[in-house]
């Protein structure tokens, strides 16, 4: 058993079901006790799907149990068909119908259905959301394109001369971080590129559209942590290259075309310089230099989370002091990634394990998901969300993409917007005893709406509260300093440092007391510190 | 599954009335118990909810809460892994240390509920003997209970019901020569609480007790000259429970609107024989107000057709409150149970021929709808956006459940929710 407050991924069947809501004439027929209908909600409310989820659920209660839950299930898979006629049906069981192992698949195949009809074994009590959506894709692929496979040892011949590359788009799904703007963004590049899309999947395409996967030249894979069971089949069964850059950030998307171009003898020119970014620029103006070297943590699923640390390193000028995802079937690759920055990966997917780390890093910028939203709210640290777990801000009504080169422009804005800027920053360091400058004041383009410490932000109206009078601990467990003592004068002058550094110079003067035996530290200790760790 | 779909046969004996009822069983599309959690965790403030279940449940936690926490929420899940199921850790042992960790990371909890979900009754973990065990070993800093929240068991709003009723063998009780007290049960809003205290307080009535209460140390005392008024219409077992110690059901309907809120005091009243013109010198002013109120939306809201889904048990008295209060004409009243009795007098006010379906069966309730073609749909999350999308109009019930609703000075509040998806369609032009 864990203790969970929030979960980053939910069930396995619900991974299934942003297969099924993906996709077009696929019906899932889900063994699973009434409540679990709550999944609807999650694409009709938080991704505002104007159609409901291809999903009909048996809802047995416990009057069923000791009955026929089996022809319940049988019932249901039988009128759904009827009803929605798929070209294709998925069944299974959710963590409750597991339990009570009526066999779904067998009880669909005595139905005879005219339809293919993929059986799904998700294993709740040891698998999570993307690896349910990973395994259904893949089955429903196996299923519908297993009988277009050519002999075993096909090796796919070379592309006629004078005809176009084609590729498959593998890993959107419904419910994805972006998925819907990210297929935009990529079509827009292969255009670029004289590429063909042959077919997007499982996003927008039908199991017919699945059957004609083996036909294209190669696979372009945008989300691994669902596509790449796929990608690997792909490869196997069709001689289907696959491209592993993806192109999140300036430096990724230009090397995401460049191994287009190579793989495919096509001109990289147009795509490399038909769309610039107005994100390296932005990067490079002095009004930037207040982004060098600011601390950041980065925790998402394993793609955003690795994109996202390349970014804020080499693109922004951060120092990442985290990097950690939940994704523990990609944990190899974000360790990997971690050694770049010289840091060890947290690999979890215990929110309160997260928490600590954050608590104890005291970064001046979280990248995370929706989890780490709340983390950062509740420590005062400014947030932008990265990666799924999504809220539904994360489906904004624009064009928003994380990919190509206006993703990259979308992350720069989205990343430094919750920061301060440069001169209220040295305005905020020279005039602390403003009385409008307390630490629940937000950053001025903020507004009021975005006050930093939810449980100890002063009313607006009321900016008597004196600076020292608000705790610069958050209010969440963070490590208590064992070793020195603050002197009065010191803990006054440290108050007089912005809140967004004052936590850092406070962990460092600890430090520095601890590492030289000081029992007291004083306002010297302090400067003293501020000498020793100053870049 | 399909034997009473779509037909209007009366069924188990409709004793009064000539409305028409009808069963149907199919796909239910309706939250689970465990939901009740997200306003009871804040309602009981020195209470916890400890969920064991799967990461299913917890899912739905965050899901169906996701947008109304803002502090550090009073409940968590104890997810069943595959070392539980498969014997190799000992259930009990591990739920042990969980509520350990839990009670050491939060100490300021007084009482931890642990509710059971679909897996651990299918796997028949039992969470009383448990419940048991733990407040034996954490006494008296912590009382431990259990209640069942699970979506085989409970329905959304049931699972309230489920809870209160676990309070209730441990309710103090008053002995023979009490005095009368009266007991308002059902979780309602702070606000709405204090209104109605301070009504029951002019009228005379001074023992006046909410259930459940805002802090666990504050559990109303019970006896055989209690009497209980329900606030809410999904209480079945509680009710039963509070008869089991001697207390008595005022019968009346539920205080949605000016005269359901009027009639649910006067049936107060009358119990505790308040002199009729103090009655009505306590209401008539802000039943006068509520009256007021509510004809700023009588015009937009009369002759309008509107069609529920079921979703949390108040569909009823809803109904009620439109159809007798407001003019709206009831397309179909669905609910996922029907208690007859502590609706009687609700059912009683609805208009005849009213057509109340009990249970679901969606894909017929969907067909019906389109065919009806109602002004307005009452339906769950999962319904709402699609419905919209079909150029229905809708108003999602869960918000019925999370506002101030009961009450005169809330009455026209409510009427406002049904009101405002039919104002917005008139706005839109694009």
């Amino acid at each position: 058993m864990q203790l969970t407050v929030w979960t980053y991924e939910g069930p396995p069947h619900v991974g299934a079901m942003r297969i099924a809501t993906a996709m077009t004439d696929v019906h899932y027929v889900l063994h699973a006790p009434q409540g679990d209908t709550y999944a609807d909600l999650l694409f009709t409310m938080i991704e505002r799907l104007p159609r409901r989820p291809p999903v009909t659920y048996t809802t047995f209660q416990a009057r069923d149990l000791g009955g026929d839950t089996a022809g319940l299930f049988q019932n249901a898979a039988r009128e759904a068909f009827e009803r929605f006629k798929p070209q294709a049906m998925l069944v299974g069981a959710s963590c409750t119908a597991e339990l009570i192992q009526d066999d779904p698949g067998g009880l669909a195949r005595a139905l005879r259905l005219p339809i293919p009809v993929v059986q799904l074994e998700l294993p709740s009590y040891q698998k999570k959301e993307n690896w349910g959506a990973a395994e259904t894709f893949y089955q429903i692929v196996r299923a519908m394109a297993a009988p277009q496979a050519p002999p075993p040892g096909f090796k796919r011949p070379p592309r006629a001369p004078g005809t176009r590359a084609s590729c498959n788009i593998l890993g959107p799904t419904a419910l994805g971080f972006r998925h819907r703007d990210d297929v935009q963004a990529v079509k827009l590049m292969l255009a670029d590129l004289d590429v063909d899309v042959h077919v997007v999947a499982p996003l927008g395409a039908s199991p017919g559209d699945l059957a004609r996967l083996g036909e294209a030249d190669f696979n372009v894979l945008l989300y691994p942590e669902t596509g790449s069971l796929v990608a690997q089949w792909l490869g196997r069964t069709f001689d289907q290259k696959t491209i592993k850059s993806i192109p999140i950030g300036l430096g990724a998307t230009r090397e995401f075309i460049a191994e287009i171009a190579q793989l495919t003898g096509v001109d990289p020119g147009r795509a490399l310089h038909g769309a610039p970014s107005n994100s390296s620029w932005y990067s490079h103006s002095v009004d930037s230099t207040y982004l060098t070297g600011k601390r950041v943590f980065v925790f998402g699923d394993a793609t955003h989370a690795v994109a996202a640390a390349r970014i804020a390193a080499q693109e922004l000028g951060f120092t990442v002091v985290g990097l950690g995802t939940y994704s523990r079937e990609f944990a190899r690759e974000v360790r990997e990634a971690a050694k770049l920055y010289g840091i060890e990966a947290l690999i979890t997917d215990d929110y309160l394990a997260v928490e600590a780390k954050v608590a104890e890093l005291q970064p001046e910028l979280v990248l995370g998901t929706q989890m780490e939203r709340h983390i950062a709210k509740r420590l005062g640290v400014p947030c932008a969300v990265i990666s799924a777990p999504v809220h539904v801000q994360d489906f904004p009504a624009r064009y928003s993409p994380q990919m190509g080169f206006e993703g990259a422009n979308v992350i720069f804005d989205t990343w430094v917007h919750p920061l301060m800027m440069g001169l209220e920053e040295h305005l905020l360091t020279m005039f602390r005893g403003d009385f409008e400058f307390h630490d629940a004041a937000p950053a001025s383009h903020l507004g009021f709406t975005a006050a930093p410490r939810d449980q100890t932000a002063a009313p607006a109206a009321q900016p008597a509260v004196p600076a020292e009078a608000v705790s610069d601990r958050p209010s969440a467990p963070v490590s208590a300093t064992a070793g020195a003592l603050w002197a009065v004068d010191a803990e006054k002058e440290l108050g007089k440092i912005p809140f967004f550094v004052r936590g850092k110079a406070r962990r460092n003067t600890e430090r520095f007391a601890a590492d030289n035996a000081v029992a007291l530290i004083t306002v010297e200790t302090l400067y003293d510190a501020k000498a020793h760790f100053s870049r | 599954m399909s034997a009473a779909t779509g037909n209007c046969t009366a069924e188990g004996g409709v004793s009064r009335g000539n409305l028409r009822y009808s069963a149907e069983r199919g796909q239910r599309e309706v939250f689970c118990g465990l939901t009740g959690i997200i306003w009871l965790h804040r309602k009981i403030q020195d209470a916890f909810f400890l969920v064991v279940g799967s990461r299913t449940c917890a899912h739905l936690m965050q899901s169906a809460a996701g947008v109304m926490i803002f502090a550090e929420p009073r409940f968590a899940t104890a997810i069943i892994d595959e070392r539980d199921l498969a014997g190799l850790a000992d259930a009990n042992v591990e739920l042990d240390r969980v509520v350990t960790q839990l009670l050491e990371r939060r100490p300021d909890i007084k009482l931890l509920f642990l509710v059971g979900s679909c897996p651990s009754e299918v796997i028949k973990l039992d969470l009383s003997r448990a419940a048991l065990r733990l407040s034996s070993r954490f006494s008296p800093q912590v009382r431990v209970l259990n209640y069942s929240g699970s979506g085989i068991e409970t329905t959304f709003t049931q699972g309230e019901d489920a809870c209160l009723a676990s309070l209730v063998p441990g309710l103090p009780r008053l002995g023979e020569e009490a005095a009368p007290n009266l007991l308002i049960v059902g979780a309602l809003a702070d606000v709405v609480e204090d209104q109605m205290r301070r009504l029951f307080d002019e009228m005379g009535i001074a023992d006046v007790q909410f259930f459940p209460p805002r802090r666990s140390t504050l559990l109303p005392a019970v006896g055989a000259r209690t009497r209980y008024l329900l606030a809410q219409p999904f209480l079945a077992d509680t009710a039963r429970a509070l008869e089991e110690l001697g207390a008595r059901r005022i019968a009346a309907t539920f205080p949605l609107g000016a005269e359901g809120t009027a009639s649910w005091l006067k049936a107060a009243a009358e119990a505790w024989a308040v002199d009729p013109s103090l009655y009505r010198r306590v209401t008539q002013p802000a039943y006068e107000r509520a009256q007021r109120a509510l004809s700023r939306y009588r015009d937009l809201l009369a002759g309008k057709r509107i069609f529920f889904f079921p979703d949390s048990q108040l569909e009823v008295p809803l109904a009620r409150f439109l159809s007798a209060e407001m003019g709206m004409e009831l397309v179909e009243v669905g609910t996922p149970y029907l208690h007859r009795a502590h609706l009687s007098a609700d059912l009683d006010l609805l208009p005849p021929g009213t057509r109340v379906v009990e249970g679901q069966h969606v894909e017929n309730q969907l067909d019906r709808c389109h065919a009806a073609k109602p002004d307005l749909v009452v339906c769950g999350l999962g319904l709402a956006n699609p419905l919209e999308a079909q150029g229905l109009t809708t108003k999602w019930s869960i918000e019925l459940v999370f506002t101030p609703i009961q009450g005169f000075n809330q009455a026209a509040d409510l009427a406002e929710l049904f009101a405002r998806p039919l104002v917005r369609r008139t706005r839109l032009v694009a």
